[in-house]
């Protein structure tokens, strides 16, 4: 059994809210620079010239990547062997939120009550929490600033038990397409087939913390990850939906047992600012 | 890369007759903010024959929500945000007079055809780089709405804002058409497609 103050996880969620917003992860803008070399279009160029450029400002001049710094998406993985003293630990995460949008002059934007008065609750906290217990005694914490942009063009589907592959394709595509410029393109794009409705989305999610180019370790599963990928690109939608080939810079796939009954496909979104940041305790 | 065509606002209809989809601009002048809680109280207020807080005639709207400013600084982060979600009242605001818009992400059939009936122009500015459009933005003030937070109403007056005409005052639709030219899919796009 290892003590974890609760103090030290609120420090660590605070420094990963700052850090997460300003710097962006050299795995996206590497593949962000890769597209420059390969998009057919001149605008599309030009558009993904100010994106590296916005990256170097964020950096040199620590001004957020984006003025939307997001819902604060924490997903913790519990060792099961970790005690958490000195606090409860949704309480410490959400107090670490609400001090790194202070100290980081990052933008509040989760409003209390969604279909009523909308009253911002001023810290950005609540965030979106989710916690696994997982073996060991450590404790892992990803943090993503998730766009609500790109949040609004999640899309989840139950299809037929036998509709295969082919309809996860077909519901990918048809959700890139639909949303266009909305979320910010060139795009990441997470994927959840399996499980129940709510397992499908938390996996397309948390696939949004792999590193570009990292493929599923199931051979298939990574084969249907680079035909959406090439399908999605052929779309035509390009940076910014101007017109281009790069639609998107990487599609993760993750997948559950599920059902006899269902094939639940989830699609999650993530734009080119790709804001994820990680810690170990 | 573009030409890119200086303008200086307000926007004339000079200004807006030699625009067309795609054009590279950079503005310089007075702009304002407006997003999604702004917009819903000044249809309200229009609605209700309350005097608006600002005479929106002329004007360039930005749909932004920025970041706080650092110490000694005009304004924080200030990248576009989605233009669909203001359609509903955009057709309203072009009513009032508002003859330019800056956003991301495409905008419906009714917004662009009141678009092209008010002789007024749409265009996006590159979503996700809000620390590149700051150093743009030379000053920030607050003019109304100022409980809304980041979704009050500013006076920006910026220099060399970049933007992209998306739907210029013929019924010019840049997403739509760039798709179309860099499709290699066979598949149809689908109905409401294009960020329509």
């Amino acid at each position: 059994m290892r003590e974890i103050e609760a103090a030290a996880i609120t420090e660590t969620v605070a420094r990963l809210a700052v850090e997460s917003t300003h710097f962006l992860p050299e795995d996206v803008e590497g593949a962000i620079r890769d597209a420059r070399e390969t998009e057919r279009s001149p605008l599309g160029v030009q558009i993904i010239d100010e994106i590296l450029e916005n990256a170097e400002i964020a950096r040199e001049r620590m001004l957020p990547l984006c003025q939307d710094t997001g819902t604060a998406v924490v997903h913790v993985e519990l060792g099961q062997d970790v005690h958490v003293s000195g606090g409860y630990l949704i309480d410490a995460i959400n107090s670490g939120i609400e001090q790194g949008y202070g100290e980081g002059y990052l933008r509040k934007s989760i409003v209390e009550h969604p279909f009523g008065e909308r009253t911002n609750t001023g810290t950005n906290a609540p965030g979106v929490i989710h916690t696994e217990i997982v073996p060991g005694e450590e404790i892992h914490i990803g943090f993503m600033p998730k766009g609500g942009g790109c949040e609004n063009m999640s899309r989840y589907q139950n299809f037929l038990p036998g509709a295969g592959r082919e309809a996860v394709i077909d519901f990918v595509c048809e959700t890139v397409d639909l949303s266009g410029g909305n979320p910010c393109p060139p795009l990441i794009i997470g994927v959840g087939v399996g499980g129940t409705a709510e397992k499908a989305m938390t996996i397309a999610k948390h696939s949004l913390f792999r590193k570009v180019g990292e493929r599923n370790p199931d051979p298939e599963v990574a084969g249907l990850e680079g035909e959406l990928l090439e399908a999605v690109n052929a779309l035509g939608v390009g940076p910014q939906a101007v017109g281009g080939s790069t639609t998107a810079l990487d599609v993760f796939v993750e997948t559950y047992p599920t059902h006899i009954a269902a094939l639940p496909v989830a699609v999650n979104i993530q734009c080119h600012s790709a804001r994820t940041k990680h810690a170990v305790l | 890369m573009a030409e890119t065509k200086a303008i200086t606002l307000p926007l004339t209809d000079e200004a807006i007759e030699g625009l067309r989809i795609g054009d590279h601009v950079e503005f310089s002048g007075v702009i304002h903010t407006a997003r999604d809680a702004a917009h819903k109280r000044i249809v309200t207020m229009s609605d209700a024959g309350e005097e608006l807080p600002l005479d929106l005639r002329g004007q360039v709207i930005y749909y932004v929500g920025p970041t706080p400013a650092r110490p000694g600084q005009p304004i924080g982060s200030a990248g576009p945000t989605t233009a669909m979600r203001l359609d509903p009242y955009t057709p309203r605001m072009l009513g009032l007079g508002v003859k330019g818009m800056i956003g991301k992400g495409g905008r419906g059939r009714a917004v662009r055809e009141a678009i092209q009936a008010s002789h007024a122009i749409y265009c996006i500015a590159v979503g996700g780089t809000g620390a590149l459009l700051n150093r743009h933005i030379t000053s920030a003030e607050v003019v109304a709405f100022e409980d809304l937070g980041t979704e009050a109403i500013r006076r920006l007056e910026v220099e060399r804002f970049p933007a992209i005409v998306v739907n210029d005052a013929f019924g010019g639709d840049l997403l739509e058409s760039g798709r179309r030219q860099y499709r290699t899919s066979s598949r149809p796009v689908p109905i409401g497609g294009g960020g329509a």
